[in-house]
């Protein structure tokens, strides 16, 4: 074991930020029980109003973010959606729509895109209307969605496909790719349910088995080869099944930022979670200011927070120690190794209550309310 | 999980569902955008969920790459600016358009 001599803290500027996600409203129609955003929303009364949205966009682009992401909750809640979004194209920022689809018209979709929407991003939850009307616990919100993307196809606008896989939807897999292949998307993103906030309440409902994981990596591998110049395939697996974390936001604070629909800035979507975190807000401080200065994204920069045994890893600069919020959220210590590691002492309790939950028959959801 | 942490599809060059050589012509397809990025002093190929430095060669192409002129044609001129073998540079942008559409970035006209 070396002695750690313990450097003098230098803190290297860090680089600008690449991609803003703007969360213009909590409000949603859909009920996925294993809903990001945090437990406590914003209420429709505390969100930034349009002129607000439009100067932090201003601030963005100045500071060098070049993806915005347009989301929610259902963005098209927001009555100003399309003011919104050719405020950011003007600002020459890349805009992204995050969508369930519902909510949009034809009529909408077209305006969208001639105010200079980039790329539409239509989440399904199946691929049939029964299981997708289930998860999202929105009647008619599958054939909806259809019907969006035929109206973003008839724009010309590239669609992604979003598929959020859990257990039970994970075994049409398969049949969503063939979809997003059909509805003529150029991109799919297969992310697998992130254990955080909402999902917690219906793990046993929603954690895949080991096999499951297995067969979806394998058809997801065989899919990238056949569909290839086709349909470009992102696949996020499932961590609790892994022996190495995610390295979350590729670092915290290094590559993006996050708005609540208040206007609090975080570097990820999840970390209001953590209670010793304080946020600082668009309506009092710069973007500026929030991304170089502020306590919260400088708490996790760097390595010099990481405790043992991430400190001394090989790792450490590949998954910057996994996740801070499961880290919260599992080990109690946001600054703790994510529990997801094979190193971690809590690693073993966690894999074992994963397989426990994978195995569990409960299929009930406790929907987002 | 939108961001760049999500796992980047591997570009398999071996197996071209199209042909592309020197007759091919190609434009940037809708939703991808070069950008000049001041706050990095670079140019940026902008796509779903991508952002690309581009080098200057990179740029050079795909600022040739408008619709109508094949890669034959390109190729030619950038031999005269260039002082470079056309053979040379038109594997070279073979290869590049190969890959950017694997990535359905850009639009093969024919």
């Amino acid at each position: 074991m070396n002695m750690v001599v313990k450097a003098p803290v230098t803190r290297v500027r860090p680089s600008p930020p690449i991609a803003m996600l703007a969360e213009l409203t909590h409000r949603c129609p859909l009920g996925c029980p294993y809903c990001s955003n945090p437990l406590e929303l914003v209420k429709g009364s505390d969100e930034l109003s349009t002129a607000e949205w439009i100067e932090t966009f201003r601030q963005a682009a100045e500071l060098g973010v070049l993806h915005l992401h347009l989301s929610g909750g259902e963005p098209a809640a927001r009555r100003d959606l399309t003011e919104l979004t050719k405020a950011a194209a003007d600002l020459g920022l890349y805009t992204n729509l995050i969508t369930s689809g519902i909510g949009l018209t034809e009529k909408r979709l077209n305006e969208l895109a001639e105010a200079g929407l980039d790329h539409v991003q239509l989440s399904i939850q199946g691929s049939t209307d029964a299981m997708a009307d289930r998860v999202g616990n929105y009647r008619g919100g599958y054939a909806r969605k259809m019907a969006v993307a035929g109206w973003v196809a008839a724009t010309g606008m590239p669609l992604t496909v979003n598929a959020v896989c859990h257990k039970q939807n994970m075994d049409q897999i398969g049949d969503m790719l063939d979809l997003a292949v059909q509805l003529g998307a150029r991109r799919i993103e297969v992310a697998t349910v992130q254990f955080h906030g909402w999902a917690e309440r219906n793990r046993a409902a929603l954690m895949p088995t080991r096999e499951q994981v297995e067969r979806t990596t394998a058809l997801v591998e065989e899919a990238r080869k056949r569909l290839e110049g086709v349909l470009v395939i992102d696949y996020v697996a499932a961590d609790h099944h892994a022996r190495y974390p995610k390295a979350c936001m590729g670092g915290w604070g290094s590559s993006g930022l996050n708005v609540t629909p208040s206007g609090r800035v975080l570097p990820c979507h999840a970390a209001e979670s953590i209670p010793s975190l304080h946020f600082e807000s668009v309506r009092d401080a710069s973007l500026s200011h929030i991304w170089y200065d502020s306590s919260a994204f400088n708490a996790y920069r760097g390595d010099d927070w990481m405790q043992e045994p991430c400190r001394s890893c090989d790792r450490k600069h590949i998954d910057h120690g996994g996740c801070r919020c499961q880290a919260m959220a599992l080990a109690g210590d946001p600054a703790a190794t994510d529990p997801v590691c094979v190193f971690s002492p809590h690693h073993a309790a966690l894999a074992e209550q994963a397989t426990r939950d994978a195995e569990s028959l409960e299929t009930d959801f406790v929907y987002r309310g | 999980m939108t961001e760049d942490t999500a796992v980047e599809t591997g570009g398999n060059a071996s197996t071209p569902d199209i042909v592309i050589d020197g007759a091919t012509v190609a434009k940037l397809a809708r939703g991808v955008k070069l950008r000049e990025d001041p706050v990095r002093g670079q140019t940026v190929l902008l796509a779903p969920e991508r952002a690309l430095a581009l080098d200057d060669i990179a740029v050079a192409i795909v600022k040739a790459l408008d619709g109508v002129k094949t890669l034959d044609i390109i190729a030619a001129e950038f031999s005269e600016l260039f002082g470079a073998p056309k053979d040379d540079i038109l594997a070279d942008m073979i290869a590049f358009i190969r890959e950017f559409s694997n990535r359905r970035m850009l639009e093969i006209a024919r």
